[in-house]
């Protein structure tokens, strides 16, 4: 007996198929997943997932925390794709904030808009030359 | 022969233009392949997150998140998806049209708009709007943009959401229709309408929670809201390389039209400095 496992990421999916066995790393403990587990949902720690496709081979993956949903028949993986903590979070929430007062306060992209409309400007008049002298010439 | 000396020029710098363009377009369609590859790997991820978080909101009635709740609407908070580089047609400017839109009538019903951007493009253009308040941005997160990177952005406006400062929270990208066709989107990311995940789980049955159903939930919403910005991230970065193809081939085009345009003009003058040349030495000679 089999039970469908998949394994997705938010960026990537990283296993689909069939297993006899899921043994993931349980924010309770370790746990191993049969076919027609009950439905149940926990978070899980970082740690390895090993799916037992059967008794001589087995896929090892590294999960770095997420979500197990098991149903009867199929068994998802939702692993983080980073490892998540408070303070990175916060961090990194910090950082963007402060990006956005340099934003703010550095108006570079003004000036740019400025340099492209003179270097359109200078175009659209070349075009017009061109223009003229094709009359003359034709 | 000093004939058309400028309009050699001009022949020589356009085609040097076609060059570049065309060198453009077909690195924007390998790019374009691979991009599209990774819109489609995000997608179970979301929508499997989708189905339990339904499950989970209608099999625990009695708990209820924030994040669930709607509430009366002063402030909302944007996150601004775009591209880092410009060069792809109208892409950027249709979706800062369609979010100003968007502002102008948030104004008129007297609400207010907190602004998180994704992409050096929105930054520049909202940093530079005197309306606007900026509350976070991230940029330059190349092709193969992570969700670490934008981690922060989202967590600024959901902390924002959970201590009452923004009452809802939309995400404006660029949603990829075709090739040739792409759509600026606004879509409502907070609060999670859980009607509105379709529903595949009709049933009496329940999961069994470890630790709890609470924990659990709260910790599935978070990611939820991420993967979503994180698609619309991926999928504008597919939309963005699709419009660079379209924009850069019609570039290369145009150059063509214009070359071969000059080249007549080129062609005639000299045709016509010859002519009076002969004439001039037909003349010289009959006067002989």
């Amino acid at each position: 007996m089999t039970v469908h496992v998949d394994i997705v990421s938010a960026e990537q999916e990283i296993y689909s198929g069939l297993a006899e066995m899921v043994f993931a790393p349980a924010e309770l403990g370790e746990v191993g997943i049969s076919p027609r587990h009950a439905p149940m949902i926990t978070k899980l720690k970082p740690g390895e997932v090993r799916v037992k496709v059967s008794d001589s081979e087995s896929y090892p993956f590294f999960v770095s925390g997420g979500i197990l949903e098991v149903q009867p028949h199929l068994v998802t993986i939702l692993a983080d794709s980073a490892i998540r903590a408070k303070d990175i979070d916060e961090a990194a929430a910090l950082e963007a904030k402060s990006r956005a007062e340099e934003a703010l306060s550095d108006k570079t992209s003004k000036i740019d808009y400025a340099t492209a409309q003179a270097q359109l400007l200078e175009a659209v008049m070349q075009l017009r030359t061109l223009d003229r002298l094709r009359k003359r010439g034709g | 022969m000093a004939v058309g000396k400028e309009i050699r020029t001009k022949i020589g710098s356009i085609k040097n233009t076609q060059k570049i363009t065309r060198a453009m377009e077909m690195v924007a369609a390998s790019k374009m392949r691979k991009t599209q590859n990774r819109m489609q790997a995000t997608r179970p991820y979301s929508k499997k997150m989708g189905q339990i978080i339904k499950h989970l909101a209608h099999a625990n009635a009695e708990y209820k998140h924030p994040y669930l709740i709607p509430r009366e609407v002063k402030r909302v908070g944007v996150i601004v998806v775009s591209s880092d580089r410009g060069l792809c047609g109208g892409l950027n400017s249709n979706l800062f049209r369609k979010t100003l839109v968007q502002f102008r009538q948030w104004e008129k019903d007297g609400i207010d708009v907190d602004v998180c951007t994704i992409g050096t493009k929105a930054a520049g253009f909202f940093g530079n709007l005197q309306k606007v308040n900026m509350v976070g941005q991230v940029g330059k997160l190349g092709d193969t943009p992570h969700l670490n990177d934008i981690i922060g952005i989202i967590k600024i406006m959901l902390d924002a959401f959970e201590e009452g400062r923004v009452d809802e929270l939309y995400v404006i990208s660029n949603e990829f229709v075709n090739t040739m066709t792409q759509r600026p989107n606004v879509e409502k990311l907070l609060p999670v309408i859980a009607d509105d995940i379709e529903d595949e789980l009709k049933g009496h049955w329940d999961y069994i929670y470890e630790p709890d159903a609470k924990d659990v939930l709260d910790n599935l919403l978070t990611r939820y809201i991420e993967s979503i910005v994180y698609q619309g991230l991926v999928e504008n970065n597919a939309c963005e390389q699709a419009a660079r193809m379209v924009a850069m081939k019609s570039a290369s085009d145009n150059a063509g039209k214009l070359i071969g345009e000059l080249q007549l003009v080129y062609n005639k003058a000299r045709q016509a400095a010859i002519t009076q040349e002969i004439s001039e030495i037909v003349a010289g000679a009959a006067a002989v």
